[in-house]
C-alpha cells in the first residue's frame, strides 16, 4: 500500500487496545432486594409495581401487584404499610406513600372492570378453602390461578370475615370489599355462604376434596369478668362490630366506655361516637407507648373526640357507674393497682380485649396440635394433618389483614407443591438493599403526597370513608419517588458515566452489559449508580 | 390536597443521564444508543479518567450539534498521548494534532481553510489541558479570541500537567502537592495567589460565548456544548475533570470530587454571552471544602495527624468568594 510522505504505518483503532487486561475489580449488574418488598408481609413485588406504575401503565403496575396479592383497594385502604416504614426514602426525605399509590391502583382497576384471567389448563384438584376472609380469599386466588378447583366456604352471609364484620365502614367501604371478591369468583372459585365448616374430615371425605385451607379467623370475643349490679349493659366488640352489618344500628346510649387498647378499641369507640354517643371513652390499663393500636388511629379518633384513661382498669359497674381504679407503672413496665379509685359515668361498656379462634372444626381431625389457641403450622403452613393447611388469625400471626394475605398466598403455593407430589424450595432472597449503597445525589427532593382526610366534624355523623384517594396525577407524583432501591430502573448513568465507553446500552427493558474487553475497573459505574445495582468483584488473579 | 404541590416530571431520574420518561428528542447526547462515540474505548487513560470523559461528553454534543461535520485540533497534553498513540487512534472523527502550544491557531487555519474552500457547514473545535490553554498555549488562544475566528476551544482543566508527571500549572489551585510545589517546607504545596482563571480572561475578550461546565453535571455540559455551537465566532468552554492520578484519588470518585468542586464553590459554573455573565448553576447541596479536600492526597498535608492545617480556611475563603462573586446560593 502507498503510503503519503513520511507515513510508514496505516492508521489503526484503539480498539486493538484490549484495557481490559488493566482490570482489578469488575462491575457486576445485580438486583438486591429492596426494603419495601422485605418488608411486605404479603410478599409484594412493591418496587415492582411501582417501575410500571412510573411510566403511567397502571394496568401493567396492577398486574404486577396482583401476582402477589388480589385484594389492593382493601390493602391500600387497611393495610399498616410496614413497607413504608422500611422506604430507604424515609431517610431521604419522606417515605414513598407506596399504601396511598396501591389504593389507587386497586380503585382504578374496580373503576375499569379490569378482571383476573383465568389459569390456563385445569390440575383437577379439588380444594376447600374454609373462611372467605383475607387468607381464605387470598388462597382461593392463588390456588385457582395455578389450575385447581377451589371452593370457599364461609359461616357468614358474606364474604371478607373480618373485613366486613370487624373493620368499620368509614375506613374500609363494604364496596370495595364486593368488587374485589367479586373478581376472585369470577376466576372460578366456588363461594359457599352460610356454610359453616363443622367437622374438616367430614367435609374433605364427603366433597372428596384433595387437600384443604383453613382460615376460620378469630371470633370469639375474650371476656374478663367485671362484678356487675343490675342494669348493666355490657357488650363485646365483635358482636357490636358484627352488627353494624345488620339492618338495626346496636343501642349503646349516650356515654359509651370502652374497655381494651388496641385497634378494635379504637374502632369501637370511633364507631360509638358515629353511632350518636356524645361520649366515648377509652380505658386502658397502660400507656399511650404501651398502647398495640397505631398512634395514627388514636390521632383520628383523639380528633373526633374520643378521650382516653390510661392506666385505668374497671373494678365493677352497678347501673351507669363504672368503678375505675389507677394503676402506675411498676420497674418492669407492668401495670399495677394503686388503690386510688375514680367514677366514670356510662351507659354501656363494650370489652375490646382480644379474640380466640373457634377450633372445633378439627376436633376429629387427627395429629392436628394447637398452642395457645392456635393451630401449630409447619414452615409450609400445613397443620400436622397431611394435607391440611391453616393461616390467617387461627395460625401463629401478628393478625392483620396482610398478613393473612401473605400466609393465603404462601400456602397456596405449597399446597399447590403438596398436590403436585413436591416440595416448594423457596427462591434465595436477593441481598437487601440498604440505603448507604444508594447514590442520593440523582434523587430530585419531591415530598410525599399527603392524602386528604374528611373534616372530623363530618366525620362522626355518618360512616363515610375518613381517608381520601390519589388521582391521576398525584399518584403518578407518588409512584416515582420510589428509588428503585437495588434495581437497575435504565437510568443510562453506568453507560454515559464510563470513560472507556465499555457499557453496552441494551434498549428498553434490557438493560445494560459491560464489555470486559475495554473495562478498566475503575468503579465510576458502581459510584455513579443511583439505586445500587452494580457490585464492583474482585478479578481473580 | 396540596394544590401548590406541581408533578415534576423527574421525581427519580433528573440529573441521571438518561431519564426513560422522557420523550427520546429531550434525553441527554450521552444517554443515545446512536451517540457518535468520538472518543472509543481502547485509549490508555487512567482508570476513572475525567479528562477521557469530559472529551468524550463534549464532543459528541458537539457532533451532533455539527451534524457530524467537526474537525478537532489537538493541543499536545494527555488527551493527546493516551488517545493517540501513532499509528492507533481513538478518535472516531477528522483530528490534528500539531503542537503543545498552538492548538488555537492552527484550528484557526482549518477554520479558514474551510471558509475559503465553502466548506461552510464543517465546523472546527480546538480542545487541550489547561496546560496546553493557560500557559503554553495561552498567546495563540488570546489571539483567536482577538480576531474572533469560527472556533470552539475547550479546555479540559485537571489542574496540573498530568501527561508529564504532575507538575503544577497556572491552573494548579494553591496548596496543592504537585512534583513541583512538594509538600515540604513551611509552606507545603502551591502557593495561595498565583494561577489564572481563563473563562474570566475569555468573557474580557467579549467573545460570543464563555462558559464552564463540569463532568459531573452532563445536562449543564452538553447544554452549553450545544448552545456554544449555535454561535459562529470564537467561544470558550473550560471544563472541570478531575485526574486521580495528579489528585491522587480513587478512580470511582472522579465524578464525586467534580460534583463537590461544584457543591462547595471552588469551580464555578457559568455562562457568558459577548462580555457578560447571562447564567449561573447554582449550588444544590451545599458543601464546606475539606469534604473536598479530603479525598485527594494532594492536599493530604492539611490535614496531618487529624490536624486541619488553616490553609483549609484559606481555601473555605476561596469557595466562599466565588460563591459571592457569582451568586452561586438560591437567595
Amino acid at each position: 500500500m502507498k503510503h503519503p510522505f513520511a507515513i510508514a504505518l496505516d492508521v489503526g483503532s484503539s480498539k486493538a487496545n484490549h484495557t481490559g487486561t488493566w482490570r482489578t475489580n469488575r462491575p457486576e449488574y445485580v438486583d438486591r432486594l429492596p426494603p419495601c418488598n422485605a418488608a411486605c408481609p404479603a410478599g409484594e413485588d412493591i418496587q415492582g409495581w411501582l417501575y410500571q406504575a412510573e411510566s403511567g401503565d397502571y394496568e401493567a403496575a396492577w398486574r404486577a401487584l396482583t401476582a402477589n396479592n388480589p385484594l389492593p383497594a382493601i390493602m391500600g385502604r387497611v393495610c399498616y404499610h410496614p413497607c413504608e416504614g422500611a422506604c430507604n426514602r424515609g431517610q431521604l426525605d419522606t417515605a414513598v406513600g407506596i399504601n396511598s399509590v396501591e389504593r389507587f391502583l386497586g380503585d382504578l382497576a374496580i373503576a375499569r372492570g379490569w378482571q383476573f384471567t383465568r389459569p390456563d389448563a385445569e390440575t383437577g384438584k379439588r380444594v376447600l378453602v374454609v373462611g372467605a376472609g383475607p387468607a381464605g380469599l387470598s388462597a382461593a386466588y392463588h390456588l385457582r390461578h395455578a389450575g385447581h378447583s377451589v371452593v370457599l366456604r364461609d359461616a357468614g352471609p358474606m364474604a371478607g370475615g373480618m373485613m366486613r364484620f370487624g373493620i368499620p365502614k368509614y375506613r374500609l367501604p363494604r364496596e370495595v370489599i364486593d368488587a374485589e371478591v367479586a373478581r376472585i369468583t369470577a376466576m372460578g372459585v366456588a363461594l359457599e355462604l352460610n356454610s359453616k365448616v363443622d367437622d374438616i374430615e367430614k367435609s374433605l371425605t364427603a366433597d372428596r376434596f384433595d387437600a384443604a385451607f383453613l382460615a376460620v379467623g378469630a371470633h370469639i370475643a375474650r371476656r374478663a369478668y367485671i362484678p356487675a349490679g343490675g342494669a348493666a349493659r355490657i357488650l363485646d366488640a365483635v358482636s357490636l362490630l358484627r352488627s353494624m352489618e345488620g339492618e338495626a344500628p346496636p343501642l349503646l346510649g349516650r356515654r359509651v366506655a370502652i374497655y381494651g387498647g388496641g385497634n378494635t378499641a379504637i374502632d369501637v369507640a370511633r364507631t360509638a361516637r358515629r353511632l350518636g354517643a356524645e361520649e366515648a371513652v377509652i380505658v386502658y390499663r397502660r400507656t399511650r407507648e404501651m398502647m398495640p393500636a397505631h398512634d395514627f388511629e388514636l390521632e383520628e379518633a383523639l380528633e373526633e373526640g374520643v378521650s382516653m384513661k390510661w392506666l385505668s382498669t374497671i373494678r365493677n359497674i352497678d347501673g351507669g357507674k363504672l368503678q375505675i381504679e389507677k394503676m402506675a407503672l411498676d420497674d418492669k413496665g407492668f401495670p399495677q393497682p394503686t388503690g386510688e379509685f375514680e367514677t366514670l359515668e356510662a351507659d354501656s361498656l363494650v370489652l375490646a380485649l382480644g379474640q380466640d379462634v373457634d377450633l372445633s372444626l378439627l376436633d376429629k381431625a387427627p395429629g392436628i396440635e394447637t398452642e395457645n389457641g392456635v393451630v401449630k403450622v409447619g414452615p409450609n403452613m400445613m397443620t400436622g394433618r397431611p394435607g391440611i393447611f391453616a393461616g390467617g388469625d387461627m395460625a401463629p400471626s401478628e393478625r392483620t389483614v396482610t398478613v393473612a394475605v401473605g400466609h393465603g398466598k404462601k400456602a397456596a403455593r405449597h399446597i399447590d407443591a403438596w398436590l403436585r407430589g413436591t416440595q416448594l424450595e423457596p427462591a434465595p432472597r436477593h441481598e437487601l438493599a440498604s440505603f448507604d449503597r444508594l447514590n442520593t445525589w440523582y434523587y430530585e427532593d419531591a415530598p410525599a403526597t399527603v392524602r386528604p382526610m374528611l373534616e372530623a366534624a363530618r366525620r362522626i355523623d355518618s360512616f363515610t370513608e375518613v381517608q381520601g384517594g390519589l388521582d391521576e396525577t398525584n399518584a403518578l407524583y407518588e409512584a416515582r419517588r420510589c428509588l428503585s432501591c437495588g434495581n437497575c430502573f435504565e437510568c443510562d448513568n453506568c453507560y454515559g458515566i464510563c470513560p472507556d465507553n465499555a457499557v453496552i446500552k441494551l434498549g428498553p427493558g434490557q438493560r445494560f452489559r459491560i464489555d470486559y474487553d475495554y473495562c478498566k475497573g475503575c468503579g465510576l459505574c458502581a459510584a455513579e449508580c443511583p439505586c445500587g445495582a452494580i457490585d464492583m468483584v474482585p478479578e481473580e488473579m | 390536597m396540596d394544590s401548590t404541590q406541581k408533578l415534576k416530571f423527574y421525581q427519580k431520574g433528573t440529573l441521571t443521564v438518561g431519564n426513560r420518561l422522557v420523550d427520546e428528542a429531550s434525553r441527554n447526547v450521552q444517554a443515545s444508543r446512536q451517540r457518535s462515540n468520538s472518543l472509543t474505548c481502547g485509549h490508555r487513560a487512567c482508570q476513572g479518567c475525567g479528562e477521557a470523559l469530559g472529551a468524550r461528553y463534549a464532543i459528541d454534543a458537539a457532533m451532533r450539534a455539527a451534524g457530524n461535520q467537526l474537525i478537532a485540533v489537538n493541543a499536545t497534553g494527555c488527551l493527546e498521548v493516551f488517545t493517540t498513540p501513532y499509528p492507533e487512534t481513538s478518535w472516531q472523527m477528522p483530528w490534528m494534532h500539531s503542537l503543545f502550544g498552538n492548538a488555537a491557531a492552527v484550528a484557526s487555519g482549518v477554520a479558514a481553510a474551510m471558509r475559503v474552500t465553502g466548506k461552510h457547514g464543517t465546523r472546527v473545535v480546538a480542545q487541550g489541558g489547561d496546560g496546553g490553554t493557560t500557559d503554553i498555549g495561552f498567546g495563540c488562544l488570546s489571539g483567536m479570541f482577538e480576531r474572533n475566528d469560527d472556533v470552539l476551544y475547550i479546555c479540559y482543566d485537571n489542574e496540573g500537567y498530568m501527561n508529564t508527571g504532575v507538575q503544577r500549572s497556572s491552573a494548579t489551585p494553591p496548596a496543592a502537592r504537585t512534583a513541583t510545589t512538594p509538600a515540604i517546607g513551611a509552606q507545603p504545596g502551591n502557593v495561595f495567589g498565583t494561577g489564572k482563571f481563563v473563562p474570566k480572561i475569555a468573557v474580557a475578550h467579549d467573545i460570543p460565548y464563555v462558559a464552564t461546565a463540569s463532568v459531573a453535571d452532563l445536562h449543564d455540559l452538553e447544554a452549553k456544548v450545544t448552545r456554544a455551537m449555535s454561535f459562529h465566532g470564537a467561544r470558550y468552554i473550560q471544563i472541570n475533570v478531575p485526574c486521580p492520578l495528579g489528585w491522587g484519588a480513587a478512580s470511582h470518585d472522579t465524578i464525586r470530587l467534580a460534583r463537590l468542586a461544584i457543591e462547595t464553590g471552588l469551580f464555578p459554573i457559568f455562562e457568558a454571552e459577548y462580555g457578560r455573565v447571562t447564567h449561573v448553576r447554582k449550588i444544590r447541596k451545599p458543601k464546606p471544602v475539606s469534604e473536598y479536600l479530603k479525598l485527594q492526597r494532594r492536599y493530604a498535608h492539611l490535614f496531618r495527624d487529624g490536624v486541619e492545617d488553616p490553609r483549609v480556611a484559606r481555601i473555605q475563603g476561596i469557595a466562599d468568594r466565588h460563591i459571592e462573586e457569582y451568586g452561586l446560593l438560591e437567595s
